[in-house]
């Protein structure tokens, strides 16, 4: 097992100007779980295929453990690529399924057993070692396809979009089952994917990409909590953030009639850039409805309400009277807004309702360049 | 009903409104056998049919939609680069059970016609070397598809699919779901294309040598060394740099010669001579596979494979030479010989045994059978006289390989149980990971 670090690794496709992956720093360590994510075109999936040896580094280098691989052979990294290829031969049984690629490399015979049945065990498949993957359930031939890595012993597990072809179902099944089964190996594992859901449950940590430029890494609640720029803020959470940009005017943000108080250091740091405005973000469960009236609400009228049990989110336009509507957007598009309400207490379609933003739940960024103002 | 409770869409450049008359609503592994064209599958991480339709045969993947699109978007990619690949037929989506349940994706590409997957290949009695024949055209198409900028991701036996091509075979891309295509590859994506290649191949073999499909004493590993020492030879022949002497001009030529014989013409050709002129390098910065079949093509409109067209080419040179018209334009020859000569004999086959072998291949045989004869009789045997003996002696007993039409699938899964190394009947086709 090893850690991977990106020292400034940089990939350019011949005749583009602009890197697709532009001088990455990032430092995994020793078996962690770190997701990729950001949206299609982000250079998430080159990132991954740089380690793997797949995509030439132009700048930069990589290294697993101690050891610069930035030019050695993919097959020579001592990585596995997961999910690749499982389709499982008929005719082999569980076991010589799961080792026959030892016996390519000239393990001993006995070597191959004891890797085979350690696997199996972590894979709760010891007791169809000797079966043939006909009498297997699905399941279990994708555990077996799993093992055929994990008894290689590889020092990183790559993975690239690996649920994307399965059915939600299965999708969220298997989600748990290889984080819950990375977690038991402790093998160093990069996963790449699309979807910030399946990065927030799967990562020990996650680094967002977008147009090739690492934005974020943290703890999925360090990025949840504190994004570190409007994108990330944008990107991360399910329903999105809300994100408007307002004019700053005596110490507060004019949201719409109201006013949110600005913390002082915070103004004091405003930029030139920003041309006196700021941008706000609150996500939707951020947000209270309270009676028409109390000082700093807005109203909001309501298009749809999802009710998911658990929680309810409405699904609202801004008034005229939030004035700079247009300046806020959301997961619902521009001038909407997300509010999560109570799942007992659900406003009708086209009834009015007010919100107010919680006291020290509002994120804050420069208008200008989108970073992260408060603490 | 089936149409109520779903709405398909399909996606394809020229929709044959067949394609509504086949049971969508129902998953592909629960078709009924009336629909189904049993023919011989690789393994499969999904499940695999092949289905009649309009009179031709059709293979159907089930898979994820967004992979569907993509893998049909860069089949057809493939066909437009000119790489062996099969033709992909189309999308559909939108499936639903009756109960409302809704059904993966399909993908529908065309049966190649007389193609065999390896699986096949190895169940009939075919020559010790026929793993290194298969072998030799996976190294070709790795190479092509290399060329054209494709990186496989999962090249194995069971993603293709092999033609006859006179001695040898002509391999076939039939599964692109893990596939890339890129300006150009790197190295790295070479080598691990090529390294997935070795350790599938002999994954492969050695699961039909657990099968007993394959002799225990065959060495695995050393076919798939093999598939790697090929594959790296003809790169080299189709790019290296070549440096020699400004007096060795000849050896720009040579090295032509040297392309064509290993069926690439050379598209352009980079040469550069140093400052003083005394060292003249060269490499060849296009090549296209297909040299002999497009020049028979350009002769004969014969569309054939590659080592087909060689063995054609030789037989219209023999004619040439023996009818002594080296002089006259050789597409007038060529004509000649196609009208008087080629086509009688491939005619002359009974149609009843016509879908055993492609009418190429047949003339490919006749001309093998044609030696046999001669040598045996000490004398030049005559054309129509080979055709009768071949007719009567040596086609019957050769399989049927355009496809297996017309029988009852029942029939064919017990077949397919005996001849072809599965397991028997349809399990095979469940193995997804």
């Amino acid at each position: 097992m090893a850690t991977v670090t990106f020292d400034n690794a940089t990939r350019i496709y011949p005749g583009t100007e602009r890197p697709a992956v532009d001088a990455l720093n990032l430092h995994i360590e020793d078996g962690e779980f770190l997701v990729l994510v950001g949206p299609s075109g982000c250079g998430k999936s080159t990132s991954l295929r740089m380690l793997a040896g797949l995509e030439d580094v132009n700048a930069g280098r990589i290294l697993i453990g101690d050891r610069d691989v930035t030019d050695v052979q993919p097959k020579d990294r001592d990585i596995a690529m997961v999910f690749q290829n499982y389709a499982l031969y008929p005719h082999m049984t569980v076991a010589d399924n799961m080792g026959f690629a030892l016996k390519i490399a000239g393990t001993p015979k006995a070597e191959i057993r004891t890797r085979v049945e350690e696997a199996a065990k972590i894979l709760d498949l010891t007791q169809y070692l000797d079966r043939k993957p006909k009498a297997l359930s699905g399941g279990q031939r994708q555990r077996v396809a799993m093992g055929r890595a994990i008894v290689r012993q590889p020092q990183v597990f790559l993975m690239d979009e690996p649920l994307s072809n399965l059915d939600a179902k299965l999708r969220v099944q298997t989600r748990t089952q290889i984080a819950s089964l990375q977690r038991r190996l402790g093998v160093t594992t990069v996963y790449v994917t699309h979807d910030q859901t399946e990065a927030l449950t799967m990562g020990d940590r996650i680094a967002v990409l977008k147009d090739g430029i690492l934005q974020q890494v943290g703890t999925p609640r360090e990025m949840y909590d504190t994004p570190a720029n409007v994108f990330v803020a944008g990107f991360i959470g399910s329903p999105a953030m809300n994100i408007g940009t307002f004019p700053v005017l005596d110490g507060a943000a004019s949201v719409g009639q109201s006013r949110l108080a600005l913390p002082r250091d915070v103004i004091g740091r405003i930029a030139d850039d920003d041309k006196g405005h700021i941008t706000v973000g609150f996500r939707p469960e951020s947000l209270d409805v309270v009676p028409n009236g109390t000082p700093d609400a807005f109203p909001v009228v309501v298009n749809i309400v999802e009710e998911l049990g658990s929680d309810a989110f409405v699904y609202g336009s801004l008034t005229d009277e939030f004035g700079q509507a247009s300046q806020v957007h959301s997961g619902a598009g521009d001038a909407q807004v997300i509010v999560r309400v109570d799942p007992r207490q659900v406003p009708a379609k086209g009834e009015s309702i007010y919100v107010r933003i919680r006291p020290n739940e509002q994120h804050l960024f420069h208008a200008g360049s989108g970073e992260r103002l408060s603490a | 009903m089936t149409g109520t409770a779903q709405r398909l869409q399909i996606t394809a450049t020229s929709p044959d409104p067949a394609l509504l008359d086949l049971p969508w609503h129902i998953p592909l592994e629960e078709w009924p056998t009336e629909h189904l064209a049993a023919l011989p599958r690789g393994i499969s991480r999904h499940v695999v049919r092949f289905a009649r339709l309009s009179g031709r045969v059709i293979a159907i993947k089930e898979i994820g939609e967004t992979v569907a699109h993509r893998e049909y978007e860069l089949l057809r990619q493939l066909r437009k680069l000119d790489v062996p690949s099969v033709e992909p037929v189309g999308v559909i989506t939108g499936r639903r059970a009756p109960d409302g349940e809704p059904l993966e994706a399909v993908l529908i590409t065309q049966h190649l016609s007389f193609s065999l997957p390896y699986r096949a290949l190895f169940s009939q009695s075919l020559r010790p070397d026929t793993a290194t024949r298969l072998i030799d055209a996976l190294a070709v198409l790795m190479v092509r598809l290399h060329l054209a900028g494709f990186y496989w991701g999962d090249v194995s036996l069971s993603n293709t699919l092999f033609r006859r091509d006179a001695e040898t075979f002509a391999a076939y891309l039939v599964d692109a779901e893990t596939g890339d295509l890129h300006d150009r590859l790197s190295v790295g994506q070479r080598s691990y294309d090529l390294e997935v290649a070795r350790v599938n191949i002999i994954g492969e073999l050695m699961d039909l040598q657990a099968g007993e499909f394959l002799d225990e004493d065959a060495d695995a590993v050393a076919i798939g060394d093999a598939l790697a020492e090929r594959y790296q030879e003809l790169w080299k022949a189709l790019t290296e740099v070549e440096s020699f002497g400004y007096g060795e001009r000849w050896r720009v030529q040579a090295r032509i010669d040297r392309l064509n014989d290993l069926g690439f013409d050379v598209g352009e050709l980079d040469i550069t001579t140093d400052v003083d002129g005394t060292t003249v390098r060269i490499q060849p910065k296009v090549v296209d596979a297909g040299h002999h079949s497009r020049r028979l093509m350009r002769l004969t409109g014969l569309d054939v494979q590659e080592n087909q067209a060689r063995r054609l080419l030789n037989d219209l040179d023999e004619f040439r030479a023996a009818t002594d018209r080296q002089a006259e334009d050789e597409s007038f020859v060529a004509h000649d010989w196609l009208t008087d000569v080629f086509e009688p004999a491939v005619r002359s086959v009974p149609r009843d045994l016509r879908t055993k072998l492609e009418p190429a291949q047949v003339y490919h045989e006749l001309l093998d059978h044609r030696w046999y004869l001669s040598q045996q009789q000490h004398r030049d045997v005559p054309m129509s006289e080979v055709v009768k003996s071949y007719v009567k002696n040596i086609l019957p007993s050769r399989p049927d390989e355009q496809a297996v039409l017309g029988t009852r699938v029942e029939d064919l899964r017990d077949a397919d149980a005996g001849d072809a190394p599965r397991g028997g009947g349809d399990d095979l086709d469940q193995l997804i990971g």
